[in-house]
């Protein structure tokens, strides 16, 4: 679905430019320190971060970045500490000054607008997400999470609207009243995502927002987290440093290394070919269960029936592909069902002649879309003993996936790159 | 032993002497009306403090040391303790203090709330400002009677400008912790928003930084209270004029009197404005 692997490759990401990209940054580069500008001369710019810092004392925050978000898309930073991902995040929304480079947003070039401009644009885009929750204290939790709508000029009755109604949409009914001190930390952090969501706004900047949180209450943030994005389908930039909280969520995910991108890609495509080291490391203990799809593994069936070819030819093509059971599609080639062979017998023996096949003689079988995650797929396989149909947004047919495929994927194999 | 050589000699002295005489001439009009200023606001909270009679006002402490400080036993003892004073018969005069001590502070948090926003907002003010505020706090006070003197003649008005000038600094230096310590993420939150300087500062940094100011209202309240039992020296009637005829004439009971009451007063004052500070969120 999307180009794998830019690696720093300016061209590739120059012909990669679409209408579709929300969210375009060219040769963003940030330097902390004195004088910072001078390391983006020729003498200095090609040397290692820890060179550059030794020779000028100028810490190199984020090295020739050029990515490209699409709206909507829920896009992953991961990295080490230190690789940039917080100064990333935090020039998007010009809490630090880009030392050169271009940020655009929607089309508009964030890096040459004035303050007043920028502090109206943060307003109508922006919605940002704390690691420490960064809430409010002396603020009631209902006034925290009406906040933005309050910079905005908001009145006071429909700020508080607003507000309960994302309060309730976190699950924080009824804790409006109180002060986020007296709350834990999965519902500070429910506070914090209200806070930013009560703005609606287009891109969500999210800066290791569970990373404070235990595990199950983690689990449990991401899978509302998901849900809500299902409904919202924002444009969510999430740093993290858990593999499997980025595999869980992101459509994309970029790696950073001392600034630089390392690589962009798929969750499979980061876990099933990494770039390099760097990024094999990082992915070591993901489990291709949780990145492969059901759409890459799939194959075709091995036999296809029509509903409308009647049970006669149908029971005579599985017959002769010496089969028990087929898929039944229909004309637009939407899955139906499985018809077996006893069913199929059945009808060509009943007394009056049978057209089609009738949705009454098919068995229903659990089917998958093309995203679907191996993982997920368990339960169906181990309880079906049909291979799993696998069907688009408008169930049309588009392959099968089998146990031994599942196995297949999941065990390493010999010889190639994924050790 | 050797001698410092004579020829090295900088004027410093001379050069102060010397500023100070050109300000006086040139800037005349300019102290005037400071000292106008200054004396309208004493004036003012003397009236009210004398036009209070002590039947309210005792009341009044107890109910503070109540509701503020927080137990019926602190503001029993309050009440006993401005009972004393008044006892004492220095009524009057603890009252003419108290203004002095009110309308000083009312200066010092006036300039220096603004001055330590500015300086937790720009390094460069604060690299400026620190060394200037560590000086001011150690210079012996009473350095600051003579300019004050010279600048407004005698009386109340130099009394409260040399004690505006030492007790200032702790206020500015913890207006400016406060908010520097303020934590960043709350305050990125608010940017984050779009929100403009002036929000963040109203919205986050002064509300998260109350607690530190308040500390620096309570120790410029302190300091301004020792300064103006300093500052009767030039002539500010009150309760250290009290202590200082005390010692001239030798009355060591009535000096001790006047003491005890100057302690009274501190004691009750500290008590009410450190209360503001430890106020839970
Ligand atoms: N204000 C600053 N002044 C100087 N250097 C900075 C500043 N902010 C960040 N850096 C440096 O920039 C680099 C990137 O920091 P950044 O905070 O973006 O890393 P990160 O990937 O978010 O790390 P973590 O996972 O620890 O949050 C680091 O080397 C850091 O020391
Ligand atoms: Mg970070």
């Amino acid at each position: 679905m999307f180009d794998t692997n830019i690696v720093n490759d300016p061209e590739t990401v120059h012909s990669e430019i679409n209408n579709s990209s929300q969210i375009v940054i060219k040769d963003l580069w940030k330097v902390f320190g004195r004088d910072s500008k001078r390391v983006l001369g020729r003498k200095y710019k090609v040397l290692s971060k820890d060179e550059i810092q030794e020779k000028t004392g100028c810490v190199i925050g984020l090295r020739e970045i050029n990515l490209e978000i699409k709206k909507g898309e829920f896009y992953i930073l991961m990295g080490l500490s230190g690789s940039g991902k917080s100064t990333l995040i935090r020039n998007l929304i010009r809490l630090v000054k880009p030392t050169s480079g271009s940020i655009k947003i929607n089309g508009k070039n964030l890096t040459k607008m004035n303050h007043e401009k920028l502090l109206k644009f943060r307003r109508q885009t922006f919605g940002m997400v704390f690691q420490h929750y960064g809430l409010f204290p002396h603020l009631t939790v209902l006034d925290n999470a009406a906040y933005g709508l309050k910079v905005r000029g908001i009145s006071k009755e429909d700020r508080y609207t607003k507000a309960r109604e994302v309060l309730e949409t976190v699950g924080l009914k009824g804790w409006e009243d109180y002060h986020p001190g007296s709350l834990s930390g999965g519902m500070q952090q429910r506070v914090g995502l209200a806070r930013a969501l009560a703005n609606d706004p287009e891109i969500l900047l999210m800066d290791e927002p569970f990373s404070g949180l235990d595990p199950l209450i983690k689990r449990q943030m991401q899978d509302e987290l998901i849900e809500l994005q299902d409904k919202m389908q924002k444009t969510i930039i999430f740093v993290t440093h858990d593999l499997h909280e980025a595999l869980k969520l992101g459509d994309r995910i970029a790696i950073l290394r001392n600034g630089e991108t390392v690589q962009v890609g798929t969750p499979e495509e980061i876990v099933t070919q990494p770039a390099d080291d760097y990024v094999q490391d990082f992915v070591r203990d993901a489990s291709p269960a949780k990145v492969i799809t059901a759409g890459t593994i799939m194959e075709p069936a091995k036999i296809i029936l029509y509903a409308w070819e009647g049970p006669k030819t149908a029971l005579t093509l599985l017959r002769n592909n010496k089969r028990r059971a087929a898929f039944i599609v229909d004309k637009s080639h939407k899955l139906l069902g499985v018809a077996r062979e006893d069913k199929l017998e059945e009808l060509v023996n009943k007394p009056e002649k049978v057209g089609k096949i009738p949705a009454s003689a098919l068995r229903r079988v659990p089917s998958v879309g093309p995203d679907t995650i191996l993982e997920d797929m368990f339960s169906i396989v181990t309880k079906n003993q049909y291979p799993v149909p696998v069907v688009d947004k408008n169930n049309r047919f588009l392959g099968v996936v089998t146990t031994d495929q599942i196995f297949e994927s999941i065990t390493p194999t010999e010889g190639e790159g994924n050790v | 032993m050797f001698k410092f050589p004579e020829v090295v000699t900088i004027p410093l002295a001379k050069g102060i002497d010397f500023i100070m005489s050109w300000l006086l001439i040139h800037l005349d009009g300019f102290f005037d009306a400071i000292g106008f200023i200054i004396l309208q606001v004493v004036v003012g909270f003397e009236a009210l403090f004398l036009f209070l009679p002590w039947f309210v006002i005792i009341p009044l402490a107890g109910l503070a040391g109540w509701k503020l400080v927080g137990k019926c036993k602190t503001g029993l003892v309050f009440m006993i303790l401005m009972f004393l004073i008044g006892s004492f018969g220095y009524w009057e005069l603890s009252m003419r203090t108290l203004s002095l001590v009110v309308a000083s502070v009312f200066f010092s948090l006036l300039i220096g709330i603004p001055m330590g926003i500015n300086m937790a907002r720009s390094d460069k003010t604060e690299a400026i400002l620190k060394p200037v505020l560590d000086g001011m706090q150690t210079m012996p006070s009473f350095v600051y009677l003579i300019p004050a003197l010279m600048f407004f003649g005698m009386g109340k008005v130099p009394a409260m400008f040399a004690t505006i000038i030492y007790a200032v600094p702790p206020v500015i230096r913890l207006t400016n912790v406060g908010i520097r310590t303020v934590d960043v993420e709350a305050v990125e939150a608010s940017k984050a928003f779009g929100a403009t300087a002036k929000q963040v500062l109203f919205d986050v940094q002064l509300p998260l930084a109350k607690p530190a100011i308040m500390v620096g209202i309570n120790q410029t309240t302190m300091m301004a209270l020792a300064m103006v039992v300093i500052g009767s020296m030039i002539g500010a009637k009150g309760l250290g004029m009290e202590v200082l005829l005390a010692i001239n004439r030798i009355e060591v009971g009535k000096g001790f009197e006047a003491g005890l009451s100057i302690v009274f007063l501190a004691i009750i004052v500290d008590r009410i404005t450190f209360s503001f500070s430890e106020k839970k969120q």
